[in-house]
Order: C-alpha cells, then sequence, then structure tokens
C-alpha cells in the first residue's frame, strides 16, 4: 500500500495491453501536480494482463500501479471498468484522479465520480493544485467563459482534454511498487455488437499539420472538393462545421468543435465558417488561424491571425494557385 | 409488456447559438449574464426528445419530461411538450438555479422526481447541456437510479423489453442492446426535434402538469453540491487578424498565399 496520498491516473490501455498517448500525457501532467504539491505519482490498469503495461507506467513516471486483471475486461464495458476503478481508488485513496477526456473517459468518468459520489470536472483543459485541491479549468457556455471548479471532499475527479499536457519520458531505470487489487466482476448489462468504422478523410485530423475546414458557406459537397484539393497541396487534412456534416456534405468523423474533434494544428484555414463559440472551442489551440469570409463582421476575423474578405469561390483559386507555384507543383 | 414509460429530461438554457456577445461574464459574482438572448431547451436535449417521440411512434408507449430549474419559461415548455410528449414534470425553486446546482445535486433532484412521478422504462438525456458541456448528469442519474446506462447515441430503438442504441464513436459507430430499464444520452445525429403545430401547442395547455419543491422531495440542493466554480473568468481567443486586400477577390486569395510564404506559415 502506498503511504503518501496520491494524484491517480486512470490508464487507458491499446486492444494490444500498452497505455495510449493521452495516459502519458497525464503522467506528465500528474507528475507536475504531486511535485508541486508533495505527494505521490500512482497509475490504473484494467485489462485482461497489466504487466507489461505496469512497467510502462513506472517507467513512465508512477511510484505505484494498481492493476485489476481477468478476461472479463477484454474490451471496456462501462459496469466492469467502474466496479473495477471503484476499489482501485478504495484502496489507492488519491485525492486526485485523472482520466483522458477520450471516448471510453467520457462514457467511464461521470460514472465512477456518481459511484464515489465524488467531484468531477469534464474536459478540463487545464490543472493546478491549489492548497491540496485539485483545481481543474474548463470551458462552459460553449466556450463563452473557462471556469475553476474545485471539489468539496476528496477524491476530485478531472477529464482532461488530450493535448493539454507534454507527455512523460519514459526511463526504464525508475522503479516502482505494483498493487494488485481484487474484484469480482458484476455481470455484464450490456451488449456489444461491434464498431463498424465509417470513412473519414486521408489524413486524420487530430494529427494533421494544416487544417482546411469549410462551413455552410460553402453551400454544398462541390466545395468541400476545392478545399480537398487545398488540403493536398499543403499536406494537410479537411474538416468542417457542424452544419456541413449535418447537411451531409462531409463526413461526421470529421467535424470540428466542442462536440467534434478538438484539434490543435500549426495551421487552421477557416473557409465560410462564422466562428461560433462552440467551434473556437475545438480550434483555440492551433498556432495560426486564417480566415475567408465574404462577411467583414464575421467573428471568425476577431479570433485570426490572418484574413481574407471575399467569396471563397473567388478567393480560393487565387490562394491555392498561389501556393501551387510557391510549392513547385 | 405493459405501456412503454419513456421519460426525458430537458434543461433551459441561455440559446447557445447566441453571438458571443451575448454572454457576459461576470468574474466576482462566478456567473454568465445571457444579454438578449431567449431561453431554449439544450440542444442535446431536444434531440433526447425528438428520439422519444420516434421510440413512441413505433412501440407505443407515453412520454414525459421532466425539468429542474428556475423561471422556467412556460412558452418553452409548453413548445417542447407539443411536439409529442404527453406529460411534464417539473422542479422548481431559486435553489434550483443553474449557477446553484452542480452535476451531483441536479442528478440527485432528478433521481428523486423519478422515484416520484415514475417508474420510466426507458429515460432519455441530452450529451451534454449547452451551458455546463459537462456530460455528467445522464450517466450520473443512471449510476444513482441503479440502472445500466448507454452513452452518446445516433439512434435509439426499442423492442419489447429490449433497447438497441448505435452509439457515436470518432470513426463509426457501435451497436448496444439491453434490457430495459436502461437510461440513454443523445447526440444530434438522432435528427432535429420536429415542429409542432399551432393546434398541438393549443392541446399541450391541456396536458398533464406537476411542479415540486426540492422539500416535497426531502432534499436541500445547495448542500447536495460537491464541485464548485471557484473562478469564472472570459476566454482570451481574440488575435489580432491580418486582413488581406487585393484588386480583386482572387488577387487576395494569391497575396494571402505570398504573405504566409513570407511569415514561414507554409
Ligand atoms: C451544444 C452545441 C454543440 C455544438 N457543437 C458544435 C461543434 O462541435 N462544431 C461546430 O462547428 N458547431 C457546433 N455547434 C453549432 C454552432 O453553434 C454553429 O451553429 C456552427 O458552428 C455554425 O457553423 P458555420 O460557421 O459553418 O455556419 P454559419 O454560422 O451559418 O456561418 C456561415 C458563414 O459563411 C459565410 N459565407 C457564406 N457564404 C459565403 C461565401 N460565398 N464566401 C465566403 N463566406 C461565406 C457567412 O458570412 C458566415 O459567416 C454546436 C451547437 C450547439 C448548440
Ligand atoms: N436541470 C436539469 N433538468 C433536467 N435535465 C437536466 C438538467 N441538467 C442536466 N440535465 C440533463 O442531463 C444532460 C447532461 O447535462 P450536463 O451533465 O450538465 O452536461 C442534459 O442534456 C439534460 O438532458
Amino acid at each position: 500500500m502506498a503511504e503518501k496520498e496520491g494524484i491517480l491516473v486512470i490508464a487507458e490501455l491499446s486492444p494490444a495491453g500498452a497505455p495510449d498517448a493521452v495516459t502519458l500525457e497525464l503522467l506528465g501532467l500528474g507528475a507536475r501536480l504531486a511535485a508541486s504539491s508533495g505527494k505521490q505519482l500512482q497509475a490504473a490498469a484494467v485489462g485482461i494482463d497489466t504487466a507489461s503495461a505496469a512497467a510502462t507506467l513506472i517507467a513512465s513516471g508512477a511510484a505505484a500501479v494498481f492493476t485489476v486483471e481477468g478476461s472479463a475486461y477484454a474490451a471496456y464495458d462501462p459496469d466492469l471498468h467502474v466496479t473495477a476503478l471503484e476499489k482501485v481508488v478504495e484502496e489507492a485513496g488519491p485525492s486526485a484522479v485523472l482520466v483522458g477526456n477520450t471516448t471510453v473517459g467520457q462514457d467511464l468518468v461521470p460514472r465512477l465520480a456518481f459511484a464515489l459520489k465524488a467531484g468531477l470536472t469534464t474536459d478540463a483543459v487545464s490543472l493546478e493544485m491549489k492548497g491540496g485541491a485539485l483545481a481543474s479549468t474548463k470551458p462552459v457556455y460553449g466556450g463563452n467563459a473557462m471556469a475553476v471548479f474545485v471539489s468539496r471532499g476528496k477524491p476530485a475527479l478531472a477529464s482532461v482534454r488530450p493535448g493539454a499536457g507534454d507527455p512523460a519520458k519514459p526511463d526504464a531505470s525508475r522503479t516502482g511498487e505494483t498493487v494488485k487489487v481484487d474484484v469480482e466482476a458484476p455481470s455484464p448489462r450490456l451488449s456489444f455488437g461491434g464498431k463498424v468504422l465509417e470513412e473519414g478523410g486521408d489524413v486524420r485530423l487530430e494529427e494533421a499539420r494544416v487544417i482546411v475546414s469549410g462551413g455552410r458557406g460553402l453551400g454544398g459537397a462541390e466545395g468541400f472538393e476545392q478545399l480537398r484539393e487545398l488540403a493536398r497541396l499543403l499536406g494537410g487534412a479537411v474538416g468542417a462545421s457542424r452544419p456541413p456534416v449535418d447537411a451531409g456534405w462531409w463526413p461526421s468523423t470529421q467535424q470540428v468543435g466542442i462536440t467534434g474533434k478538438i484539434v490543435s494544428p500549426e495551421v487552421y484555414v477557416a473557409v465560410a465558417i462564422s466562428g461560433s463559440s462552440q467551434h473556437l472551442s475545438g480550434i483555440s489551440d492551433s498556432r495560426v488561424i486564417v480566415a475567408i469570409n465574404k462577411d467583414p463582421e464575421a467573428y471568425i476575423f476577431k479570433v485570426s491571425d490572418y484574413g481574407v474578405v471575399g467569396e471563397w469561390q473567388q478567393v480560393l483559386p487565387g490562394l491555392s494557385s498561389r501556393i501551387r507555384e510557391i510549392l513547385g507543383v | 409488456m405493459a405501456e412503454l414509460n419513456i421519460l426525458v429530461c430537458v434543461k433551459q438554457v441561455p440559446d447557445p447559438e447566441g453571438p458571443p456577445s451575448a454572454f457576459e461574464v461576470d468574474s466576482a459574482a462566478r456567473k454568465v449574464t445571457p444579454k438578449g438572448i431567449p431561453p431554449v431547451l439544450s440542444p442535446f436535449d431536444e434531440n433526447a426528445l425528438e428520439a422519444a417521440i420516434r421510440v413512441k411512434e413505433a412501440a407505443g408507449g407515453s412520454i414525459t419530461m421532466l425539468s429542474v430549474g428556475n423561471n422556467l419559461s412556460k412558452a418553452v415548455m409548453l413548445k417542447a411538450l407539443a411536439s409529442g410528449a404527453d406529460r411534464l414534470v417539473t422542479v422548481e425553486d431559486p435553489s434550483c438555479d443553474q449557477e446553484g446546482l452542480d452535476a451531483f445535486a441536479t442528478a440527485s433532484l432528478l433521481a428523486a422526481a423519478v422515484r416520484k412521478a415514475g417508474p420510466f422504462d426507458l429515460i432519455l438525456t441530452g450529451r451534454q447541456a449547452a451551458d455546463t458541456n459537462a456530460g455528467q448528469v445522464g450517466l450520473g442519474l443512471a449510476q444513482l437510479l441503479s440502472i445500466p446506462a448507454v452513452s452518446v447515441a445516433g439512434k435509439v430503438e426499442v423492442n419489447g423489453g429490449t433497447a438497441r442504441v448505435e452509439t457515436v464513436l470518432p470513426d463509426g459507430y457501435e451497436v448496444v442492446e439491453a434490457s430495459l430499464p436502461l437510461l440513454v444520452t443523445v447526440s444530434h445525429e438522432v435528427g432535429d426535434l420536429r415542429y409542432p403545430s399551432l393546434m398541438a401547442i393549443k392541446k399541450a395547455k391541456t396536458l398533464p402538469m406537476e411542479t415540486f419543491k426540492p422539500a416535497d422531495l426531502g432534499m436541500e440542493p445547495g448542500s447536495l453540491v460537491i464541485n464548485e466554480i471557484t473562478e469564472l473568468t472570459a476566454p482570451n481567443r481574440e488575435r489580432r487578424c491580418r486582413l488581406v486586400e487585393g484588386e480583386s477577390p482572387e488577387d487576395a486569395g494569391a497575396k494571402l498565399a505570398a504573405l504566409l510564404k513570407e511569415d514561414k506559415i507554409i
């Protein structure tokens, strides 16, 4: 058993059993929080076989890893995972629990918080320890305000937006203890029929260095072909605001914003997008934002670094052909 | 199986499609004051109501709408009822104002109201409310009621005592099945809420409506709060925009490319 109160990171494991990229970011963040508050960095892993995950978690800074193992944990099942993690939190007694704000994290962490009767802040973009308590900042009102939340009582839970911290650098010389937690898995209540994957864009939005996105003002699916051309020149991906997705002009996997993908490219080009707070919430970490819009009053210009006022039908050909000249393609 | 009892949890919020200037951030009072925008049903709750109406059309049953809040707009609730619900239950009190509640207090009030007004076979909520952007209350309510839950549905169907839900994934979807009672959080992929006819809006006034006070449910909302806002600020997202002009829009596009090259952006 750990002697110190901890910051507990719940690891998300790949099908092969390795901690994913978000988990390493959480360990990076968690190490900083632990150091600033004199707490121990802990991790939890639930899976069929957690031995190699535990080794990676320790190498990435966890002083103690709590594991729950069993064939029942082959795939994510909220009821089983919540029961397992509830037990882990009881044993570890952390003051803060961090989870990635991923598809699984979003499904898991509200259930876990309510099972523990603990406070939770979802989609936290930054974390801090204040007087020994976790303070989590998140957007509210669609990004029109930023709120800092602190919980009464312990532990405080936060699901953290991917990209909010620098990943921990694994160091195989680190040591830590592994604590096996025995849990009786409840019988499943949900039956999962398997995932059906849909075709997305050519480059994954989350990894794209350049994103060219289109909005309602594109007026139809044809406009997206022109965006694709520009994106191809720049080696980027094509995204969309919500209306083109709702209208079926572009795949829903490519929606950018608070209920779509949160992106942080080097360059984000917003074409015929007005700049709603819900859209901006998903792009505010972009290094450079470029806007093309026919309305000089469009809010998107206030949050952009470069802009052209004009009809995209006319601006885009000029932009694309000059880029082609510049790049010599 | 007896008639399907469906519950939809709906929250009233300031219209989230309002311009950023309509959301005045009062850092001292730690609250957001909407300026010149009307209250509406939180958009994903409209989708949840639409999903409920489709289930009712296919499988029969009745739909109860449940809302916790303060100063709920009659017009907003009647219009929603008129789109296809059968009954309204509200928990209203100054202590149920958005600022006074967190997810735990809200879900606790909803759970108590469910116990009083239920039982329900299928409970639908939005995937997240437009003000909190939290995505906690639905799954939390299921936890408090000890019923299974499925999150972020793009489609909901009920056949006999079983529900079939398609959940929305970042790169596709998954089919999840479960026996009732079940809670499902709903995403916009299910489709927009239909418009009610004028006739239906008139008729909605005659539908059964009940209002509880937190005390009727044996609850004191303030004492249930776990997560508190300690600071609230306006986001600093504004940047200085260099507007590129040209002799024509095509030329402006070309000049933009040249400038991006010059600044080593591309
Ligand atoms: C709870 C909730 C969640 C949401 N989540 C998201 C989300 O994740 N992502 C998202 O994007 N939205 C989201 N929305 C929707 C959001 O509020 C806006 O409605 C949406 O972002 C607007 O998209 P848009 O800018 O493309 O369209 P509009 O606001 O209609 O803007 C279209 C723009 O195109 C310009 N235009 C028109 N014609 C031309 C032309 N020929 N040339 C150049 N410019 C032209 C217009 O000037 C205008 O500025 C959400 C809403 C809610 C309530
Ligand atoms: N005050 C409320 N009254 C009724 N339903 C609510 C209330 N607050 C939240 N909900 C439901 O819970 C969902 C998620 O809310 P949240 O966790 O705040 O994002 C909403 O979409 C509603 O369906």
